[in-house]
Order: structure tokens, then C-alpha cells, then sequence
């Protein structure tokens, strides 16, 4: 690195002088050595008795899930956590029992194969994160050995007090207390990227007693740390250095947290405070709250059903077992009825003098018979597929975003087919709708507006106007400047230096000078191509220094004390350095809304450069300042409009003298180590912060993302609603709503708000009480008058009805803390629910996540969060669904979501086909695989029938074991990841689907005990006997749950024909093979179908008879319901047969362009879900 | 589309290093979901085709098996009720647990020509052979092997006689049917051969050569036939065929063939051991001779089961036709969606 900075001798702690110095609460402070701070750290002495007898852990991590040890037993527990795992782990102990009613290893087979494939899954994840761990383990670190040098070590073995060097770019192994750095003053640059996912750089300062020279730093001894216990609080720390007999507080400041890495700093040595699994980063890594899907919830319901038919086929069966055993021995036990069953001497599970007892184990022994009514494998099925489906989602290319490389995230598989079930979406504007990269396009400079270029929100709102926007549009184009990230400024009065030639070129130069100086950002100059880049705090800053840049301002040195600029001068034009003297920064808060700088300029006259929100910087006008205040408040009000984010821009000269006392007041406030320092310095820079001059105003835009429009659009057109929750200025954000189609022309708007005169007044006389009530009143008038509103127009047009994007409404931070108050909620709710879009202003993340939680109770409807920043993280909890935007805010939000994606547009296509097809599959797989057991298990229950009801299944018990995971499980998972058009999930379906698996398991039934009945089947004059029943009985079913797939499956690729026939085919392969195992394991299987049943040419005619037969209601119903009640996809899907036929260009394998055709059906399908609603409701 | 497939070939050739370390998804018609598909639809011309080529295939099919049934000659002769003594008839259970002789004549006519073979079955009625106590109450291993004589844990109570294990033991070849029929042809007798009427697996596999009855029937209550000790169970065919057992209550074994044909109006007797106790669960008991045709024995019901569907679907056919004649859907028409179709017809 040949262009590397030199820092040395900088102290840059001046710049940032408010952060370094955060006040010491002394209330925590005073908390250390008692419970929960009782840490103690022995600094370069690890090896100290007291220390030893702390004992603290190692850093050896561990991220694992299981040991080796425990994950046999741990694992099993996992599994057994879930309802029906533990009904088949019963199952199979009583099948141990002579209860059962079929061979014990036939029923622990099945659950044996589904247990251990996800403990395998289990296991194989585990080993990934168990790999990752041992690297990080075995990392080498540079740690202070007992002869003074520094040695490498491994990571692992660091202990609490070690003093470790670490070097740029490298990660710290532990949580260290900074004790000195390569720069003078102790400070270094963290990049917390792993923490927090923020990629600014962050500064970390040393005390000043322990920032020695690396070289003395060795004999940093003696100093002993007492601190907080470990705790999952990433920016707080609570701690006292004792050293030399004195103290000394810590604070965050001077920690350095595992994870982070160390950036633009050569070395820095620290001390190791936590370790291992106390560190900060490790104490953090829990789960995030696990989120169910409601098809899952629904799923238990159903369980619950399949559960209570059950029962009750149990239950009737024993009823009747228990009647008919009773009835085998009469007159007490003279006479035999059936005495080929011994009734006289049997055991209790079929003694007739105690039928009753006898009934109660039989109905114990149905419970299991019937037990193929519950489907084994279908979690495990659920949960491939799903795992499988978000396969899809990440491999997905449309969601795909090259300039970030980022491809789309499913960070759960649980969720995925609640996206297609989504209602409300709430979402944050900036990062999100916006792309949160600032481009400087405007500014007012003395009165007189510059920049032409057309933001989108006028383009937008033109467009929506029906205004032609040709001309705008020609001037862009011929806009010749070259492309700079974050500057898209053209005036041809201003660029290219002929800003000089202008009236007010002076107030021009100063205007852009406060740009290039008043500002915490650091330049970064390319050693190769002498371009300038800049690290900004914010991406606003950025865009003030790129645009001074670009206009002849170059920042391009920042020193301990100085800053220089390339600049042009408009008297001579010519290019010249200025170095200006910086005396003091007094950085940017939430709560002053200012930043301004104190710098000397090399007239050496003193300048106070400050650029801050319009609503506290016009009342710090001087009076000679206001010249062009009224000209530059219509420009903000214009730029505000047009969706921009303004600054004021000012300046004052201050005398030396004035300076000087206000200097040491301010210093004063700076070194005072009490808690109201913050208020006191705060006060001190109000008081250098006043009577300023006028400049201008800047205005940035946030640029709406691409296809953002579209995508609400889209949305919308599909019945979603869409919050668009902000914290911007109401102004902006309905202009935004109306640049992305969240509001549309024609559209009524409702705003409630409460910046009306009356409450004004009220606060200005400060009685808080009366404000409350009076503005609660206020919200409430407002809330009913848009209640009416809308009412009104429900009744004089029907048409509002079926369309709600009639109204919109618009509500600012202040009104929503009222209405979210308890009493008005249910009113707010109501009016929301009526209006198409509702975009909350000035909302802090914390009623975010209230507002999400209030849809979410509220209507009992799917809710999705999409943010991009920290403050998101509440909402995206709190929502159903968490869709992380992983932009340029750092990946907080991500971590706390459920999917990511990198563009807000990519949302439609993650909603409107992946999540609905994944909602669609899932359903169907649902429905299917409760058909498929229902069919198996009824057949059962018939044959019960015909063997009084003592317990003997129709089927050899292997077939039984096999038939949900292998015979039938496959092609119910290629359904449910490969169809693309299914059915809804609802009860109606559900039950319809339940009631043909019955319907058919009496045709497959009823045919086959008919025609297999007691005459020859064969030409060799052979009888039907038990075995060749259950074989052909048994292919019925397998067939028939398969060719029902495939009629009801919309979407036949080689994998489904695959697994449909395939599994058929596995049926009589393992037949086959089963049948030719020795009959002491094959039973009644030995030789079924070689010698038996496959030359009998009516089991063959059975087969085809019974499967077209059982498939027949079915089709006819479908055949039935198109012609006279279509279902929305049978007419889409008609649509687009019927065009292709028309156009007669596309091929059945010319699939790949479907795509929109697809949401189009999503479109329909989402509004008939509505629809369907509406008339429930 | 066309950049996907730039992307997939290019990829194979210069792959560059930036390239290489993008995330970017990798093109696949799997892993995006393009794979070459069919969508079948239902169109009313499918529907109304499926339904009429199921009629078309199952009509026929219906039709030759009720030729193939017809053509089965079938005598059935209920004899559990004629067969006992008409002074016995108010207790059958006192008379088939006595001692009294229970031989008993019947006449069979034969109405139709019969073509040897003609098997000879017993058909029982409400017997459970498929009960659960009763089908597991057997020991295979013993069947097989005299190695395995004392694996008789699941023939209870049938599993030894004074310690002794029994062979072949449990419920089922305990309750071995006993009945015996002698018949002849206008008195000149009748063989009936009671060779090869048991599966072949069965008597190479499931039952050994070596496997010598013992004890049997020497417990304390004797259930059905005995068993001649001298002849090992593979041999012993009635045995087997009684214990590859019915899955229905209804149900016909073989008892033997004969051999040579039964002219029409031939008549046949049939003197009979009425041995065996149905009356104590009221079961018939009943003596059937059939020939058997390609698809096996007399049941009209694959036919008629056959031309039911055949007919159903044929009638279905129809009437989509006329549905669509009357009252045509334009396809992809969405006047039909539910949410379309408004009940009070505001539109």
C-alpha cells in the first residue's frame, strides 16, 4: 500500500469530540464489584493466583448445536418434542405388546427412517458450524508471553488479563479493552460489519494513561480491570481501570469486540476483558423468535380431526369387537360359538366373560391399526420441501441484484408459504423504497433556485397528471456531465466553473465552502489515480462533499488541526489551496439537528460554517441574515414536495474576542465529568450558534429504488395493502406515496394530523395535560370525519365497495401516538382497513413495531414488514413475516428478518410466485397426503368389518410400513416443489379432499372384495386367500393415490412422471423382492405376486376396474366445477392455452416466459381469496 | 431467457475471476423452475374424449368377462342343514359333538356339460378364518423345519398336549376341516384326485418334508381332523390348504379335482362325513363343483361392474356433450369466477 495515510501525530479525537467523551453515569458506575458487575481482569497477568481462582471460561467457542456425546439423546428429544413423533414412538413401544396388530420392526421402521433423516439433516448442519468453529479457534493471534515478547498463540488459548497485539484487517479474538494504538492519542477505526452489519467505520479511543508507546506498553503491569459481567449489550459497558493507585472509568469507547475488525489502523494492543462465550458477540447469538406459518397451525387442526376420526372408527370397531366376543361363550362357558378361537381358554384381549375389558385393549390396538390415518412422513415431507422451496428462492435470478451481488435469502424455511397469504405489508420508506444513496440534484443559493434536472417524484407526479414530460425530459438527456455517484446537479449557470460569472458568485463560493468544510468526513485519496473518495458518516455528508468536489471545492486533506481544499477563486478563476485552521466540529445530534464547524480560513478571520434542519436553524438567524429567508423557505417547501431532503446552509463570522470566552466555556463543559455535561456543552454551542447568515438551502435526493411504482402497483392490483411507515416530513412522504404509486390520482386523501392552530397555541402556553386531551380530541374528530367519509361514499357509490384504493390516508407521528392509544385503536384500525394505502409520517421504530402489531391482532390477517435499518428490526419481529432489504444501512435488519432480498422490487416476485407457489404446493401437498392416508386407512377399517373387528389388518404388515415413506411420499414432494398452479387451503377443500380419500377407499375396497370373491381366480381352479386379497387390494390403493396425483397436478415435468410411476414401480420391485425373502420374514408376502396373483388375469382386470373406478368422482366433479364454476386458474390457465393456440408460435416447452402470465394468475387468485373473505365476513 | 442462456455458456468457457466469486445464482431450468412442462387442462373436449374411451375400453372388457363367467359350470349344494337327521335338528351342535354316525347322502345333477377338470371346493360361511387370535395362532418355523419343534409361544392354547409340543400346532391346524366326500357317477365312482391342490411355494417352502405331525389332536378338546403321523406335512395337502387362510368370512377351498368330464344330465353322488361343527356359530357349510374359465370361477360381478362404469362414463359423456351443445363456456371466459357472478346481479 503505497498511498497509505499517515495518521500519526493526529488527534483526531478533536474531531469527534463529543462521541469520545460520552459522560460517565455515575449511577453505573457506582454499580461495580456488586451483582452482575463483579468481572475482575488482572491486565497482563493471566497467570496471577486470584486470577486463576476466578476462573473464567477460555475462548474456545462453541456454536454447536450438539457434542458428540449428547447429540444421540438430544436429538431425540428435539424429535420427540412434536405431537405426532411421540404417538408413533408409543405406537411402536406397544407394538412390543401382544396389543399390537402387526410385528413390532414394521412399526419402528417407518419411524426409525423418518427420525434419522432428520437427524442426519440435523447432524450435517451441525458438522458445517462445528468446521467453522474449529477455524475459528485455531486462528493465530500475537500475545505478550512471561519474557516480555509478543508470540503467537491461538485464539483458543487466550485467557482473561492476556495483552494481545492485533494488526490492520484483523479480527480480535476476544472482547479487549483498547490500551493503545499506532496513533498518538490511542484511537483506532472498528469495522463492526459482523456485529452489527454496519460498514462505517467506527472510532475507538484509548484512555489516555494506558496509551503509551508500544514499545513501554510491556510493562503495562499491575493494572487491574473490575467490569460488568457478560451481557449481550453490544453498546454499553460498564467498568473501572485501576491502575497506579488511581481510577478511571471505561466505557464502550474503549472496548473492542470480538467479531469486528480492525481498519485503517496499523496496531493496537488490548487487553483481553471476556473471553470465549462471555463475549459480547456470543452472548448475542440466540435464536430469533421462531415464527409459524398459519398453514402449520392449520395442519395441527387437522391432525386434531384425523385424530378424532381416529377415535372414533376406533372406538365403533371395539363397540362391536366387545359385542361379538362377548357373544362366543353362552350359558356360561357350556357352549362355544365360534370355538375354532378357543374362547374358553384364551387371554384377556379376547375373553368373552370379560368382553368389556377385551374391547377396551382392542380399541388400543385400533388406535394403532388405524394409526395410517395420521401421516408419518408428513413433517418430514413439509419440511424437504421446504427446505427445497427456499432452494428456489435463493437460487431464483430474477431476484438476483448484480451491483450489490446479492442474491435473494430464505434465512427460514419456515415462512415460505406465508408469503402468499400476505395481506397488509408495512413497510419503511428510506432504504427501502428509496435507495438510501443520497444524490445532491438541487440547491438555493441567496434567493435563486439551481439545478434543472427533474427529481422522480415530479416525474411521477406529472406523469399521474397526465402532463407531457418531453421537454424535461430532452433537457436531461442533454445533460453531457459524466456519471458521479451521489452528484446528479446540472445547471448550466453553476457547473463547469461558471458559477463565477454569476451575480452572486461570492455567496455561491461561501455556500460551497460551508459544503467542503462543515463536515466529519475523511478523504481518501487513490495513490494511483489521484481521485478523492470520501468515508462519510452519513450518506447525506457524502453527497455535500462530492457535490463541492464536483463544483470546484475539492476537499482533499484533513490534518489533526486543518482542512484543505482545492478551490477555484471567482475573482481570478484560477485554482488555488486553502488550508483552513479547524478549531472545533460540534457534531450532529437528533436533538440539536445542526452540525457546525469553527474554523479559521487563511484571511485568518474566524468562521462558524453550520448547516442544519430548516426548523431550527431559521430561528438562529441574525437579523441582517434573513435577507433571503422568505425565497429560500417557498425553495424548501418546493424541494420538500418534490420528495427532497433540505438542509439550511449558514454562516457567521466571529470575533476573536467573543471566541475566546466562548472557547473556554465550552471547554469547561467538555472536561466536566458530571451527568448533565451533554445539556451543559449542548448549551455552550447554542450560545456560538446564533445570529447567522443566510446561505441557502442544499437538497438531496433519495432516489426511489427501480421498479418500485411497478411493484406497489402490482401489489396492490392483488388486493395487498400496503403502510409505508417513515420518519420523514409529511410533505415528503405523500409526495413519495405519490411517486411510487401509493397514492394515485383520484384517490381521496384523508390526513389527520395535528398541526392545527388551536393545539399550537395550546403548547405554546405549555400546559402539557391540556395538550394531551385537546389533541386526543382532535384525533378523535378526525378519526370519525374520515369514518364518514368513507361511509358516504360506500353507500352513494357501490363501486367504493368493491374498490377501497378509493381513499388514503396519511398520518403523522404525533396523531399516531393517539391513535394507537387503546381506546381510539379499533377506530384507527377500522379507517385504515378502509383506505387502499396508509402511509405513516414521522414515526419512531418503536410505533413502527406498534402499528404492525395493531394490523397484526387487529384484522388476524398475514402481515410483512420490509425494512433495511436498525430501526426496523421491532417491525420485522413483530410482523408475520420479516423481509430484510440488505442495502446500505448494514445488515441489522437482515439478521432480524426471515428473507432478504436486496431490492424492494424483488418483493412482487418473491410474493406473487415464489410464495405463491409455495403456498399453493404446500396446501395441495397437505390436502393430498391427508387423501392418500385417509384412502390406505379406510380400507382398513372396511376389512375390519368383514374380520369382526378383531385387529387383523388387511395388508402384510411391511406393505403397511412402506407405504407412506416409500410408495406414495415422493411424488407428494415433487408436488409440492415442482407444481406451479394448485388449490387453496381451505376447510371446504380440506374436507372435500378427506371425503373423496374415503369415497375412494370404499370403491378400492368394495370392487376388490366383489370381484376377488370366493370363486376361483385363477384357470387352475385356486381361491382368493388372505394374501392375495391384501396384494391386490394393496396395488389399488398404490395406484390410485398416484394416478390421482397425477390428474390432479397441473404440471408435469420428467421429475413428476418420475416419481409417480416410479413409485407404482417401486411397489412391485420391492413386492418382488419381499416375496422372495424366506418365508419366515416375508410371511404372507413369500411368492404373492410371482406365483399367485401376477398370472391371475382378474387380479389384473380388478386393478384397472377399481383404479379408473375410485378416480372416477373426482374427475367428474372437476369436469363438473369447470363447466359450471370455474376456478380462477382453470380460466387462466384456459386463457393462455386458448392465446397460444391463436398465436400458434409458442411450443408446450416454452415455459420460460411464462412468468407474468403467472403473477397475472396470482393477481386473480389473491382477489378471489379476498373476495372470498368479504363474503365470509 | 436469452441472457440466461448467454450466462449458462459463457460460463463454461471464460469464466473470469469476478465472476467466479459472484453470487449470483447459477442458471439452471431446475433451480428456476423452467423445466419443459405439459399442463393438461380439462377442456370440455378432453373430458367428454377420457369419459368416452373409458366407456369404449370398459363396455367390451365388461362383455367378455360375463362370456368368460357364463361359460363357468357351477354346482352348489348347501348340505350343513339337510345333512343332519330331522329328529337332531332342534340341537345341531348336540348332534355334531355326539357320536352318532354322520354319514349322509346327497344327489347332485349335473345340467351342463362339465370339461375336466372340475374342481371340487367346500365353501364355509361365517367362518373367521381371518380373525386376528386365529391367523396368528400358527408357528411358521415349525411348519418348515423339525429343528424349530418347540417354537410354539404364539400357538396358544393349541401349542402342546402334556408338555409335548404339538405339530403342526396352533388354532388353525387345529381347527382343520373334517369333512369327507366320497362321490360317484351313476353309481360307478368318481376319483377325485387330492393331489396338486395346494400352492406350490407352500409345499416346497413352508412346509417340510421331514416335518412329521405329533401329538395332534391329543389335547383335551379335539377341534377339527387328525393327521396321519407317517406323512411328513408337505405331503399332507389338505393341511396346507387350510392354513393359507381366507380373508373373508365367506370363503372356498380347494378339496380336489376330477379328472374326467360330466356329461349334462349325469347325476352324481355324493355320500359325505358330516364331521365338521359350523352349526355352534351358525355357518353353512356347502359342497361346489365348478370348471374355470381364463378368468377363473363363476362371478358375474367384473362383468357387470365393468359395463356399469363402461355405462356410466359413456352417460357422462353424453351428457357433457349436451351441456356444451346447450350451454357453452367460452374457454378462459371470466364471467364465471365465483367473485364474478354476482348473486343480486348489480353489476
Amino acid at each position: 500500500m503505497a498511498g497509505e495515510r499517515r495518521h500519526k501525530g493526529m488527534r483526531l479525537s478533536k474531531l469527534y469530540s463529543f462521541k469520545c467523551l460520552k459522560p460517565f453515569s455515575k449511577e453505573d458506575h457506582s454499580q461495580i464489584g456488586s451483582r452482575g458487575y463483579s468481572r475482575v481482569v488482572f491486565c497482563n497477568d493471566p497467570d496471577n493466583p486470584e486470577a486463576l481462582q476466578l476462573n473464567y471460561r477460555g475462548n474456545y467457542v462453541s456454536t454447536t448445536k450438539y457434542t458428540a456425546a449428547n447429540f444421540i439423546p438430544k436429538s431425540l428429544f428435539e424429535q420427540f418434542r412434536r405431537v405426532a413423533n411421540i404417538y408413533f414412538l408409543v405406537v411402536a413401544f406397544v407394538s412390543f405388546s401382544p396389543l399390537a396388530p402387526y410385528t413390532a420392526p414394521s412399526v419402528l421402521a417407518p419411524l426409525l427412517f423418518v427420525i434419522g433423516a432428520t437427524m442426519v439433516k440435523e447432524g450435517v448442519e451441525d458438522l458445517r458450524r462445528r468446521r467453522q468453529d474449529i477455524e475459528a479457534n485455531n486462528r493465530r493471534v500475537l500475545v505478550l508471553s512471561k519474557n516480555g515478547e509478543f508470540g503467537e498463540t491461538k485464539w483458543k488459548n487466550l485467557r482473561v488479563g492476556d495483552l494481545v497485539k492485533v494488526h490492520k484487517d484483523e479480527y480480535f479474538p476476544a472482547d479487549l479493552l483498547l490500551l493503545s494504538s499506532s496513533y498518538e492519542d490511542g484511537v483506532c477505526y472498528v469495522e463492526t460489519m459482523n456485529l452489527d452489519g454496519e460498514t462505517n467505520l467506527k472510532l475507538k479511543h484509548a484512555l489516555e494513561i494506558t496509551s503509551v508507546e508500544e514499545s513501554s506498553i510491556k510493562n503495562f503491569r499491575g493494572g487491574v480491570i473490575k467490569c460488568e459481567d457478560p451481557n449481550e449489550h453490544l453498546y454499553s459497558f460498564v467498568g473501572t481501570l485501576h491502575y497506579q493507585g488511581q481510577q478511571y472509568p471505561l466505557s464502550p469507547q474503549q472496548m473492542l469486540l470480538r467479531d469486528s475488525k480492525l481498519r485503517n489502523t496499523d496496531l493496537i494492543v488490548g487487553v483481553v476483558v471476556f473471553t470465549g462465550h462471555d463475549t459480547k458477540v456470543m452472548q448475542n447469538a440466540t435464536d430469533p423468535p421462531s415464527k409459524r406459518s398459519k398453514i402449520e397451525r392449520k395442519m395441527d387442526k387437522i391432525i386434531y380431526i384425523l385424530f378424532s376420526i381416529l377415535i372414533v372408527i376406533a372406538f365403533t370397531g371395539s363397540v362391536f369387537f366387545g359385542i361379538i366376543t362377548r357373544r362366543d361363550i353362552t350359558d356360561d362357558g357350556k357352549k362355544m360359538r365360534r370355538w375354532y378361537l378357543r374362547p374358553d381358554k384364551t387371554t384377556v384381549f379376547y375373553e368373552p366373560r370379560r368382553a368389556a375389558l377385551a374391547s377396551f385393549f382392542h380399541f388400543l390396538t385400533a388406535l394403532m391399526l388405524y394409526g395410517y390415518l395420521i401421516p408419518i412422513s408428513l413433517y418430514v415431507s413439509i419440511e424437504v420441501v421446504k427446505v427445497l422451496q427456499s432452494i428456489f428462492i435463493n437460487q431464483d435470478q430474477e431476484m438476483y441484484h448484480e451491483e450489490t451481488d446479492r442474491p435473494a435469502r430464505a434465512r427460514t424455511s419456515n415462512l415460505n408459504e406465508e408469503l402468499g397469504q400476505v395481506d397488509t405489508i408495512l413497510s419503511d420508506k428510506t432504504g427501502t423504497l428509496t435507495c438510501n444513496s443520497m444524490e445532491f440534484v438541487k440547491c438555493s443559493i441567496s434567493g435563486t433556485a439551481y439545478g434543472r434536472g427533474m427529481t422522480e417524484v415530479e416525474l411521477a407526479l406529472r406523469k399521474q397528471k397526465g402532463m407531457s414530460m418531453r421537454p424535461q425530459d430532452d433537457e436531461i438527456k442533454a445533460n453531457p456531465t459524466k456519471s458521479v455517484k451521489g452528484f446528479n446537479f446540472w445547471d448550466e449557470r453553476i457547473v463547469d466553473g461558471q458559477w463565477i460569472n454569476q451575480p452572486n458568485a461570492e455567496l455561491i463560493q461561501k455556500f460551497f465552502r460551508v459544503l467542503a468544510i462543515c463536515h466529519t468526513a475523511i478523504p481518501d485519496v487513490d495513490g494511483e489515480s489521484g481521485e478523492i473518495s470520501y468515508e462519510a458518516e452519513s450518506p447525506d455528508e457524502a453527497a455535500f462533499v462530492i457535490a463541492s468536489r464536483e463544483l470546484g471545492f475539492e476537499f482533499f486533506a484533513r490534518s489533526q488541526t486543518h482542512i484543505s481544499l482545492h478551490e477555484i477563486d471567482h475573482v481570478s478563476g484560477e485554482k488555488v489551496d486553502r488550508v483552513y485552521e479547524l478549531l472545533h466540529v460540534l457534531e450532529f445530534s437528533s436533538s440539536r439537528k445542526r452540525m457546525s464547524v469553527i474554523v479559521r480560513n487563511p484571511e485568518n478571520r474566524l468562521l462558524l460554517l453550520s448547516k442544519g434542519a430548516d426548523s431550527v436553524m431559521f430561528e438562529r438567524l441574525a437579523k441582517h441574515g434573513r435577507q433571503f429567508e422568505r425565497e429560500t423557505k417557498e425553495h424548501i417547501k418546493r424541494y420538500a414536495e418534490a420528495g427532497l431532503r433540505t438542509l439550511v446552509i449558514t454562516y457567521r463570522e466571529v470575533d476573536e474576542e467573543e471566541y475566546r470566552i466562548w472557547e473556554e466555556e465550552f471547554l469547561n463543559a467538555k472536561t466536566l465529568v458530571t451527568e448533565d455535561r451533554d445539556a451543559l456543552i449542548d448549551a455552550a454551542a447554542d450560545k456560538i450558534e446564533k445570529d447567522l447568515i443566510l446561505l441557502g438551502s442544499t437538497a438531496v435526493e433519495d432516489k426511489l429504488q427501480k421498479g418500485v411504482p411497478d411493484c406497489i402497483e402490482k401489489l396492490s392490483q392483488a388486493g395487498v395493502k400496503i403502510w409505508v411507515l417513515t420518519g420523514d416530513k409529511t410533505e415528503t412522504a405523500i409526495n413519495i406515496g405519490y411517486a411510487c404509486s401509493l397514492l394515485r390520482e383520484g384517490m381521496e386523501k384523508i390526513l389527520i394530523t395535528l398541526d392545527s392552530p388551536d393545539i399550537e397555541t395550546l403548547e405554546k402556553q405549555g400546559d402539557k395535560d391540556a395538550v394531551a386531551k385537546a389533541s386526543f380530541q382532535s384525533i378523535k374528530k378526525q378519526l370519525r370525519e374520515g369514518m364518514s367519509q368513507t361511509a358516504a361514499a360506500a353507500t352513494t357509490d357501490d363501486s367504493a365497495n368493491e374498490n377501497p384504493e378509493m381513499f388514503g390516508l396519511v398520518i403523522d407521528g404525533k396523531s399516531l401516538t393517539f391513535a394507537l392509544d387503546k381506546k381510539l385503536e379499533k377506530e384507527f384500525l377500522e379507517l385504515a382497513s378502509r383506505c387502499g394505502s396508509v402511509i405513516c409520517c414521522r414515526s419512531s421504530p418503536k410505533q413502527k413495531a406498534l402499528v404492525t402489531r395493531l394490523v397484526k391482532t387487529g384484522t388476524g390477517r398475514t402481515t410483512l414488514a420490509i425494512g433495511d435499518g436498525a430501526n426496523d428490526v421491532g417491525m420485522l419481529q413483530e410482523a408475520d413475516i420479516g423481509v430484510g432489504i440488505s442495502g446500505a444501512e448494514g445488515m441489522q435488519a437482515v439478521m432480524a428478518s426471515d428473507f432478504a432480498i436486496a431490492q424492494f422490487r424483488f418483493l412482487e416476485r418473491l410474493l406473487l410466485v415464489h410464495g405463491h407457489w409455495c403456498y399453493r404446493r404446500i396446501a395441495m401437498m397437505i390436502c393430498y397426503f391427508f387423501y392418500k392416508n385417509l384412502t390406505f386407512g379406510f380400507t382398513l377399517f372396511w376389512y375390519e368389518a368383514y374380520a369382526s373387528f378383531s385387529g387383523k389388518p388387511a395388508y402384510n404388515d411391511w406393505y403397511m410400513s412402506c407405504y407412506n415413506v416409500f410408495f406414495t411420499s415422493l411424488p407428494v414432494i415433487a408436488l409440492g416443489v415442482f407444481d406451479q398452479d394448485n388449490i387453496l387451503f381451505s376447510w371446504e377443500r380440506i374436507l372435500g379432499w378427506m371425503l373423496n380419500g374415503i369415497i375412494s377407499s370404499m370403491i378400492i375396497f368394495f370392487l376388490t372384495i366383489n370381484t376377488l370373491a370366493s370363486q376361483a381366480f385363477r384357470k387352475d381352479g385356486q381361491v382368493v386367500d388372505y394374501s392375495v386379497l391384501g396384494v391386490t387390494m394393496y396395488s389399488c390403493v398404490v395406484w390410485t393415490v398416484n394416478c390421482q396425483m397425477a390428474i390432479s397436478i397441473n404440471y408435469f415435468t420428467w421429475i413428476q412422471h418420475c416419481f409417480i410411476w416410479g413409485s407404482i414401480g417401486v411397489w412391485y420391485l420391492f413386492l418382488v423382492i419381499y416375496g422372495s425373502l424366506p418365508p419366515t420374514f416375508s410371511t404372507t408376502a413369500y411368492q404373492v405376486f410371482v406365483e399367485t396373483s401376477a398370472p391371475s388375469p382378474i387380479c389384473w382386470l380388478t386393478l384397472v376396474l377399481v383404479t379408473f373406478s375410485a378416480l372416477l368422482p373426482y374427475f367428474t366433479y372437476r369436469a363438473f366445477q369447470i363447466k359450471f364454476r370455474p376456478m380462477y386458474h382453470d380460466i387462466i390457465v384456459e386463457q393462455r392455452r386458448t392465446e397460444r393456440f391463436e398465436s400458434g408460435t409458442r411450443t408446450a416447452s416454452a415455459v420460460s416466459g411464462e412468468l407474468p402470465v403467472q403473477v397475472e394468475f396470482t393477481l386473480h387468485h389473491l382477489k378471489a381469496n379476498l373476495s372470498r373473505r368479504d363474503s365470509w365476513n | 431467457m436469452s441472457s440466461n442462456t448467454a450466462s449458462s455458456s459463457a460460463g463454461s468457457g471464460d469464466s473470469s475471476a469476478a465472476r467466479k466469486n459472484s453470487k449470483r445464482p447459477k442458471y439452471s431450468k431446475f433451480t428456476q423452475q423452467e423445466l419443459p412442462a405439459c399442463k393438461p387442462i380439462l377442456t370440455p373436449g378432453w373430458v367428454i374424449s377420457t369419459f368416452l374411451i373409458v366407456s369404449v375400453i370398459f363396455i367390451p372388457l365388461g362383455v367378455i368377462s360375463l362370456f368368460a363367467s357364463q361359460d363357468v359350470v357351477e354346482i352348489v349344494d348347501r348340505y350343513d342343514n339337510d345333512c343332519i337327521p330331522a329328529p337332531a335338528r332342534t340341537n345341531k351342535v348336540a348332534f355334531i359333538q355326539g357320536a352318532a354316525p354322520k354319514s349322509c347322502n346327497r344327489t347332485l345333477t349335473v345340467t351342463k356339460r362339465m370339461k375336466q377338470p372340475i374342481y371340487v371346493y367346500y365353501q364355509l360361511e361365517n367362518f373367521y378364518q381371518n380373525h386376528r387370535r386365529y391367523v396368528k395362532s400358527r408357528s411358521d418355523s415349525q411348519l418348515r423345519s423339525p429343528k424349530f419343534e418347540n417354537q410354539i409361544s404364539a400357538c396358544k392354547p393349541e401349542d402342546d398336549a402334556g408338555g409335548k409340543p404339538i405339530v403342526p400346532c396352533g388354532l388353525i391346524a387345529w381347527s382343520l376341516f373334517n369333512d369327507t366326500y366320497t362321490l360317484s357317477r351313476n353309481n360307478t365312482p368318481l376319483a377325485v384326485n387330492k393331489k396338486g391342490i395346494a400352492w406350490k411355494s407352500d409345499k416346497e417352502h413352508k412346509f417340510g418334508n421331514k416335518v412329521f405331525p405329533k401329538n395332534f389332536q391329543k389335547g383335551n378338546l379335539t377341534g377339527g381332523a387328525t393327521l396321519n403321523p407317517d406323512i411328513p406335512l408337505s405331503e399332507q395337502e389338505d393341511l396346507i390348504v387350510w392354513m393359507r387362510t381366507a380373508a373373508l368370512p365367506t370363503f372356498r377351498k380347494l378339496y380336489g379335482k376330477i379328472e374326467t368330464d360330466l356329461e349334462n344330465g349325469d347325476t352324481i353322488q355324493v355320500t359325505l362325513q358330516n364331521n365338521y361343527n359350523t352349526y355352534s356359530f351358525s355357518g353353512k357349510k356347502k359342497l361346489v363343483l365348478s370348471t374355470t374359465s381364463w378368468l377363473g370361477g363363476k362371478n358375474d360381478f367384473l362383468g357387470i361392474a365393468y359395463l356399469t362404469v363402461g355405462g356410466i362414463c359413456f352417460f357422462l359423456a353424453l351428457a357433457f356433450t349436451i351441456m356444451y351443445l346447450v350451454k357453452p363456456r367460452r374457454l378462459g371466459d371470466p364471467s364465471y369466477l365465483s367473485w364474478n357472478r354476482n348473486p343480486g346481479g348489480g353489476r
